[in-house]
């Protein structure tokens, strides 16, 4: 059925440390992007914070962190927040969080598929009424038309596309699964190097049609390290990030000098985990 | 022991807020803060003054929603309103008789203050006795972009007396990107040297530039604007079709009225 779209849902993993106006800009973005192609449907947004356990610099409690971010997206009726990747003891690799959120999506289908289905018994019996003909019959009460699964994909921004090529952060074969079965979907700013980092890589290359880019022609730099940055130094953040996350961040007194410092000299998870792994230290080409 | 109080600041932006941006409200917050950091400012009000319709520029919507959706966008802020003064009078008003409008407004509502202060001193706030017997003046200043600073330059635009007025007897708040820097624009100009003591510049390193035009192009298109203007402008935007094809297109070919008028001014910046 050429008429059909693809359904997509739209998944975005990262500390949202905290969440920003650009990282809900993301999802517009890509949600605008793939409608105009004419042959996508995204119907859902997933944001999912990392866990605790990413020993990142700064990086404060993920229950603050989810909450932000369900604040935020309290008004939005497609964009929601999924704590399953926050609520793990160990830091979990990107793939998995996309392959438990696939799962998910198609267990869900299957339940749907099983309560439309029609017996068996039904079916044989039409079949009996009508001996000699030989199309399919598209009737009505018929067993469901297979329906495709929505396919979700990876929402990012250039740094995440280009942190593939940081050694041993990514495993070769995760980088390869997520662009070769998901699928990537970048969002970047006019003049960026992603689709020469792309040309450089063979993996990437091979599935460049696996990864949408996608400009952002309103240069949009709020990124959670300068929020923080601003909110150390008592300047005003008003604008920047949704309303209801300021007065969250401003009433519970999140992000001082000793928030930034946590985790101070500890390694990243990927990094701690993937440094005795010979995979990890594959070149991105 | 007299402590040394904060000069009240006033901070007024003049345009076309067409429609206002969460950039528009993004130079009050920065403003405010930079001047905060100074300690010798204590600002106590920020102004949105939109254009009135005989600006003339392409694109501009009616006064009525600009005000409206600046008023929607602006309900958060505690500091921060939308003056309809200018975009009802009847011809477009040169900036500097903006800001003699405004600060004789505050002068007026600070003279008013100091009336009651003077005849009940016994009820006069603990913040009123501890700011010293001679309470501040109020300064109000200009908060504008980069870009203002720039039409400086152009041949005719201004009057000189004009930006003398406006830098040295107002002040000027003015906000650059991160990329650039206006100090060169004020070194190169001998009027804006002088004053620069009154020019306050202010860099905005977390880059947002989320212009309207860009805004109403992307609204044309069908496009998200979600998170770069604020739900409510969004939402009083589709309740009233404000932004169409056609309200483009309004004052297409139209000369900018401040530029209809320039044959009667002098060439501001020849120094």
């Amino acid at each position: 059925d050429p008429d059909r779209k693809t359904e997509v849902v739209l998944l975005a993993c990262g500390s949202f440390n905290p969440i920003t106006n650009m990282h809900l800009r993301l999802f517009e973005l890509a949600k605008d992007y793939f409608h105009e192609t004419g042959k996508y449907k995204v119907i859902k947004g997933i944001i999912s914070p990392v866990g605790d356990a990413y020993k990142k610099k700064g990086l404060i409690s993920a229950n603050h962190r989810v909450t932000m971010a369900k604040l935020a997206t309290k008004n939005s009726d497609w964009v929601e927040v999924d704590d399953w990747e926050s609520c793990q003891s160990e830091w979990l690799e990107t793939l998995k969080v996309l392959r438990y959120h696939q799962q998910k999506l198609l267990s869900a289908d299957v339940t749907n598929s099983l309560q439309d289905a029609v017996p068996i018994t039904k079916l044989g019996r039409k079949r009996k009424q009508e001996p000699n003909r030989h199309e399919p019959i598209k009737k009505k009460n018929q067993s469901p038309v297979v329906k495709s699964v929505p396919q979700v994909k990876l929402l990012c921004g250039s740094d995440m596309l280009e942190s593939f090529g940081v050694p041993n952060l990514w495993k070769l074969e995760d980088i390869t699964e997520i662009v070769e079965k998901h699928g990537l979907v970048c969002i970047s700013r006019a003049g960026n190097n992603v689709q020469k980092f792309i040309y450089e890589s063979d993996v990437l290359w091979r599935h460049k049609n696996n990864i949408h880019l996608v400009e952002e022609w309103i240069t949009n730099d709020i990124s959670s390290t300068k929020i923080r940055r601003a909110l150390r130094r008592g300047q005003s953040i008003r604008y920047l990030v949704p309303d209801v996350v300021r007065a969250y961040i401003e009433k519970n007194g999140l992000y001082s000098a000793e928030s930034e410092d946590r985790n101070a000299g500890l390694v990243l998870a990927p990094l701690q985990k993937h440094a005795s792994d010979p995979r990890s230290s594959q070149a991105l080409n | 022991v007299r402590m040394r109080s904060r000069i009240p600041v006033i901070l007024l932006a003049c345009g076309s807020f067409n429609p206002t941006t969460n950039m528009h409200m993004r130079l009050f917050e920065l403003a405010r803060d930079h001047l905060h950091q100074t300690g010798q400012y204590q600002v106590i009000e920020g102004i949105m003054s939109p254009v009135s319709d005989s600006y003339g520029k392409q694109g501009l919507v009616s006064a009525r929603h600009r005000v409206a959706m600046a008023r929607l966008a602006l309900e958060t802020s505690d500091w921060i309103r939308v003056d309809p003064w200018e975009s009802q009078q009847d011809t477009w008003t040169e900036t500097v008789k903006v800001l003699r409008h405004h600060y004789n407004e505050a002068l007026r509502t600070f003279q008013s203050k100091d009336f009651t202060r003077n005849k009940h001193p016994m009820e006069s706030s603990m913040e009123d006795s501890l700011s010293c017997q001679q309470p501040v003046l109020p300064e109000l200043k200009l908060l504008c972009g980069a870009d203002f600073l720039q039409t400086f330059k152009t041949p005719n635009l201004w009057k000189e007396e004009d930006i003398k007025e406006i830098v040295g007897k107002f002040g000027l708040v003015c906000i650059s990107r991160a990329g650039s820097d206006p100090s060169q624009l004020i070194q190169e100009s001998d009027l804006l040297s002088k004053f620069q003591h009154n020019i306050f510049l202010v860099r905005e390193w977390i880059q947002n530039e989320v212009s309207a035009t860009q805004i109403r192009s992307a609204l044309c298109r069908g496009l998200s604007v979600k998170y770069l203007i604020p739900d409510s402008v969004i939402a009083y935007i589709a309740q009233h079709n404000v932004y169409t094809a056609e309200s483009e297109r309004r004052n297409q070919g139209q000369l900018l009225q401040p530029l209809r008028l320039q044959n009667t001014a002098i060439n501001p910046l020849r120094d």
